[in-house]
């Protein structure tokens, strides 16, 4: 394993940490503060993309289709709490995850009748389309570095947001005690308005983002559901900066796990049967850290203060 | 974490145990009747409600009387599948082996995970059955010599004692039925006996019924090895009734279904994972018949169940009676 290749697969692991850092962010504040198991968190991540698409198709301009598709997914987003989710708040998590659970059977059919199912491709920005050299014989793309950057520039936001303002006091407040927030006076119901509006855009956000280095298809936020809830778990229910971190190494081991881990078993077993464990192994490997992490910290790595 | 609907049955009420027959004797018919439709084809749709009824009643078993829910519960069910068809990629078709063995090694994985699993509670709960519901997932996926992602056929489907006797669908229609009954009325049993009274118990108050002085632990895990060796069971079905097994079969949405199917049925009330299964298969198929983008309407029905049915179908039953009694 090469120092250069080494690099590489870091940088696409923080790049995948902090998009799933985006996701698990929303998932996190609305399971946190409300208490509320929002399986259709994944599909608002594949509308940011699909939206995106349409109106990158629309404007010709990825600014603009970027503005308008966060717009359109906070819309939608809204719509859902609104119409469907206030009911759930008081409802069995059961019941929230059956019902949320149609969402996304409804919405995966959905975009595969209005956009085709057909993958389809969004465009990298033209000025960030190229590679930058890191260091010699470090080439890397940019629009990587644009997602790890944003990412990690929402993180430091959604810190100042939640640590240093009155909303995020509410919320670090609602997320422990939400009954005596509630009798203190404050409007939890609007409060979770905001919150669930937030969280959705940052989902359609990540969408956007990584729409031009993945295919957008139906079906695109499964997958990235159950990473985000494997993020939540592992950094402590609740917990921003728990999610943060859970992200960051969920992105770092799943990833350098698939680049690596043939080499790894390699120096303990022949090559051949490596060579079929590892791959098997990399794939699960982010499921073993999450049942090895809840064994021995059954309440994850960051467990929100004052929550039982 | 709450459940859903105090749904356990405190007595054992003489209407609900004649409607189970009547639902038995309904199936036992089945095959007469479909002789006179496209009998293959309902058959085989009947034969997968069943195989997912076992399931379901499993996880029945565990959300709604152990307060246990579980979202890797494919895992079991792909489990026993691939017993099935690695041993008869190995030339071992015989099912006084292969279904004591897909039921022992379900049971196994059962034991290992929910030692690890039944540490945790609630959410965290949910997450490690989740968990290790994935790690089977992608180790299925891997197994390059029995198809990998793509799944495996089988040579055959079981034979006993060399006989083909599941050559015919209504013998494994039968003996299908006669496992759902079986797995019924066991856990049924288990559900009334001493054991089960602990399991429920544990449901309520964990704490109580340790300062009473019951090892809940080693209880749940007992319930939880039930349970999956029950999946085991569905698996060995269902990898005779398709003559292939997937990867797919232990997907986490497979998971979510089979929770979905209690749900539907009613938790906690045993019959009504038969009746949720056998509701949401059939709805599928009838959807699915009706139009190309029946997920369209499927989803949102979820949805307008979850908000309008609340304790599933046994649940709306019950409402429905209780408002015509009131007039």
């Amino acid at each position: 394993m090469s120092f250069t290749l080494f690099i590489v697969q870091t940088l696409n692991g923080l790049q995948l940490g902090v998009l799933l850092f985006l996701i698990a962010a929303g998932l996190t504040l609305v399971f946190g503060v409300m208490d509320f198991i929002n399986l259709a968190h994944g599909v608002q991540y594949m509308l940011g993309a699909y939206l995106a698409v349409m109106f990158y198709a629309l404007t010709g301009s990825f600014v603009l289709a970027l503005i308008l598709a966060l717009a359109a997914a906070l819309a939608f987003g809204l719509l859902l709490e609104f119409t469907i989710f206030r009911q759930l708040y008081d409802r069995d998590h059961l019941e929230q995850v059956i019902a949320t659970f149609g969402i996304i059977i409804f919405l995966n059919q959905g975009v595969k009748v209005v956009w085709g199912a057909a993958p389809l491709n969004l465009p990298i920005p033209e000025a960030l389309a190229g590679t930058v050299q890191i260091m010699p014989g470090l080439v890397y793309p940019v629009w990587r570095l644009v997602i790890i950057a944003s990412g990690l520039i929402v993180a430091l936001m959604l810190y100042f947001l939640v640590a240093r303002t009155r909303v995020g006091m509410l919320v670090r407040a609602g997320a422990t005690h939400a009954r005596i927030v509630s009798a203190l006076g404050v409007d939890i119901r609007r409060l979770f308005m905001i919150v669930f509006g937030f969280g959705t855009m940052l989902a359609a956000f990540a969408g956007v983002m990584i729409a031009p280095i993945l295919s957008v298809e139906p079906g695109m936020g499964d997958s990235v559901l159950i990473l985000a809830f494997v993020v939540i778990v592992i950094g402590g229910i609740g917990s921003m900066r728990g999610a943060f971190m859970a992200a960051l190494l969920i992105g770092l081991v799943d990833t350098l796990g698939r680049s690596f881990m043939i080499d790894i078993l390699r120096l303990v077993m022949p090559p051949s049967p490596a060579r079929t464990v590892g791959p098997a192994l990399a794939s699960m490997l982010i499921y073993v850290l999450m049942a090895l992490v809840l064994y021995f910290r059954p309440s994850g790595l960051f467990p929100a203060k004052g929550r039982s | 974490m709450s459940m859903l609907a105090p749904a356990l049955p405190a007595h054992k009420s003489a209407r609900i145990e004649i409607a189970v027959v009547a639902i038995f004797a309904l199936l036992a018919v089945v095959p007469f009747a479909a002789a006179f439709g496209p009998q293959g084809y309902i058959l085989n749709l009947i034969i997968r409600v069943m195989v997912f009824a076992i399931a379901a009643l499993a996880v029945d078993f565990l959300c709604g009387f152990g307060g246990l829910v579980t979202f890797g519960h494919a895992a079991f069910i792909g489990l026993g599948a691939y017993t099935v068809a690695i041993a008869g990629a190995h030339g071992v078709t015989d099912m006084a082996i292969t279904l004591p063995l897909a039921i022992l090694v379900s049971a196994l994985f059962a034991y290992v995970t929910g030692t690890i699993c039944l540490r945790t509670s609630g959410v965290y709960f949910i997450m490690i059955t989740l968990a290790f519901g994935q790690m089977a997932y992608f180790i299925a996926g891997s197994l390059a010599p029995y198809g990998g992602d793509d799944g495996i056929t089988l040579p055959a489907r079981s034979t006993l004692f060399g006989l083909a006797v599941f050559k015919d669908d209504r013998a494994l229609y039968y003996v299908t039925l006669a496992f759902l009954a079986g797995a019924y009325f066991m856990l049924r049993a288990v559900v009334y006996s001493r054991f089960g009274r602990v399991f429920r118990g544990a449901r309520e108050n964990p704490t109580r019924m340790a300062t009473i002085g019951f090892d809940v632990f080693r209880y749940q895990r007992i319930g939880y090895v039930i349970a999956g060796a029950l999946g085991g069971l569905a698996g060995f079905l269902l990898a005779n009734a398709t003559e292939f097994v997937s990867p797919a079969y232990m997907s986490w949405q497979r998971s979510g279904e089979l929770i979905i199917m209690v749900i539907f049925g009613g938790l906690g009330t045993l019959y009504g994972a038969i009746v949720g299964a056998a509701s949401f298969l059939l709805l599928e198929e009838a959807l699915a018949g009706f139009t190309e983008n029946w997920k369209l309407i499927f989803g949102p029905l979820l949805v307008l169940i979850v908000l309008f049915a609340r304790g599933g179908i046994s649940g709306l039953v019950i409402s429905i009676k209780t408002r015509l009694a009131r007039g």
